[in-house]
């Protein structure tokens, strides 16, 4: 018995390093490849299909062949750092660990794991269930669904490739507090009467759960079938947004958006956050146009209230959580986090 | 025979699942009904946080991702 455990246990660590040694050379290959894209889209621009250099077709297809293969490698490093890093978090660790916790600091924990725990809109409801009866405070459960879509990796990895860190880590800095604060804000409401009754009547837990062991190869293998499955339903949209900005940097003048979307346009940050919400999911395709309107004259803060909007206020959730929440928990929601957004989206008017 | 139930509301991922898990059925032979339990107030009897979750004879294997046929086979043929 001993016996096999210690040789079942050995043939474990032997996968466990071919899987860290396939990865360690992956990483390699992407520094490498990483690295190349520039010289290599500029090569082809201007001295293969012999484009000049100072002309608008020029700087729009050395644009685009630049950007969609640098964009779908970060994206597809980020998305697989971060559902490795993901399988250290289960959901029923999240809860325990929230369970316990009063409001603010328990906001601030909601929300941080809310962006290392991404979810698909359809486990809204029974992740909101099951937060609520393990006795998450409802605001705290707040945090965790407003944070989770609004900083996930797509839209980080997006930012960050066509904005640099300062605004990726703008984006999340603004993001985890809209989500603190309006969860806060919803707890203060004590709007529990509000959550449909029913919910507060499941019995829940009587049924057996499976233990699940990880295993650093599951981890990894796991990590790939996320990235696999969210860059195959994203890069249409990634390709067709950097297409439609290369034409804008192309061909749109300078500062010709300045007066719809600039600074002085105050109704600008409302209207942006009106037109985010039916694009939901689509931050792949919106976040490489705006890089281009910023180029154009657009405000920062107008803009990063516009993405805020695409991603933390979709339509499909709404619609979702309705099965849970009665309809002045639903509009106190949406109210509180649009708030906080336009406010985000004035505030960095004002600064920058 | 065995139970296997699969728990989701209808999403794209829980069909996915539904369709491996009866692909699996098929081809090992293994007797066992399959059913979709879309039902909220019955999912969280498992306590499952994330969607699809995947039930064999009321006990809950998998649940936030699609497990592949390899891992599907080893829970319904023992």
């Amino acid at each position: 018995m001993a016996h096999t455990f210690r040789a079942s246990t050995r043939a474990r660590r032997g996968a466990d390093t071919r899987a860290w040694l396939i990865v360690a050379s992956a990483t390699v290959v992407w520094l490498i490849a990483y690295n190349l894209m520039q010289p290599l889209a500029n090569w082809i621009t201007f001295s293969l299909i012999g484009l000049d250099a100072a002309s608008r077709p020029g700087h729009a297809v050395a644009f685009f062949l630049y950007d969609v293969p640098k964009l779908l490698l970060l994206l597809t490093g980020m998305i697989f750092a971060i559902s490795t890093l993901r399988t250290f978090f289960s959901p029923a660790w999240v809860r325990q660990t929230l369970g316990g916790k009063r409001e603010g600091v328990g906001n601030v924990i909601g929300a941080g794991l809310g962006v290392l725990t991404p979810f698909c809109s359809c486990s809204a409801v029974p992740l909101f269930i099951g937060f609520v009866k393990a006795g998450v405070p409802l605001g705290v459960t707040f945090s965790f669904l407003i944070a989770a879509p609004m900083v996930d990796g797509v839209a980080l990895a997006l930012l960050l490739g066509l904005f640099g860190w300062q605004l990726a880590g703008l984006y999340l800095v603004s993001g985890m507090t809209i989500a603190i604060i309006a969860g806060i804000i919803i707890g203060r409401m004590n709007m529990e009467r509000h959550v449909e009754d029913f919910v507060w009547e499941i019995r829940s837990g009587d049924g057996a759960v499976a233990e699940e062991q990880y295993t650093w190869t599951r981890r990894f293998a796991e990590a790939w079938e996320q990235v696999r499955e969210i860059v195959g339903k994203v890069w249409p949209y990634v390709v067709l947004g950097i297409a439609i900005g290369a034409g804008i940097h192309g061909f749109v003048p300078e500062d010709a958006l300045a007066g719809i979307m600039g600074k002085e346009a105050w109704w600008s940050v409302p209207a942006g956050v009106v037109l985010g919400v039916p694009l939901y999911s689509n931050v792949a395709g919106v976040i490489p146009v705006v890089d281009a309107l910023m180029a154009k004259g657009a405000a920062m803060g107008t803009m990063l209230a516009f993405m805020m909007a695409v991603v933390a206020l979709s339509l499909p959730e709404i619609i979702i959580l309705r099965r849970v929440l009665k309809p002045r928990l639903i509009a106190t929601f949406v109210g509180v986090v649009a708030a906080g957004i336009i406010a985000i989206g004035y505030l960095f008017n004002l600064v920058i | 025979m065995l139970n296997v139930k699969v728990l989701g509301p209808g999403c794209a991922n829980c069909k996915r699942l539904e369709e491996r898990v009866r692909k699996v059925v098929s081809e090992q032979g293994v007797e066992a009904e399959v059913e979709k339990v879309a039902d909220y107030a019955q999912m969280m009897r498992w306590n499952i946080m994330q969607t699809p979750g995947l039930v064999v004879d009321d006990v809950l294997v998998a649940s936030g991702r699609i497990p592949n046929e390899d891992e599907i086979a080893g829970w319904l043929v023992k």
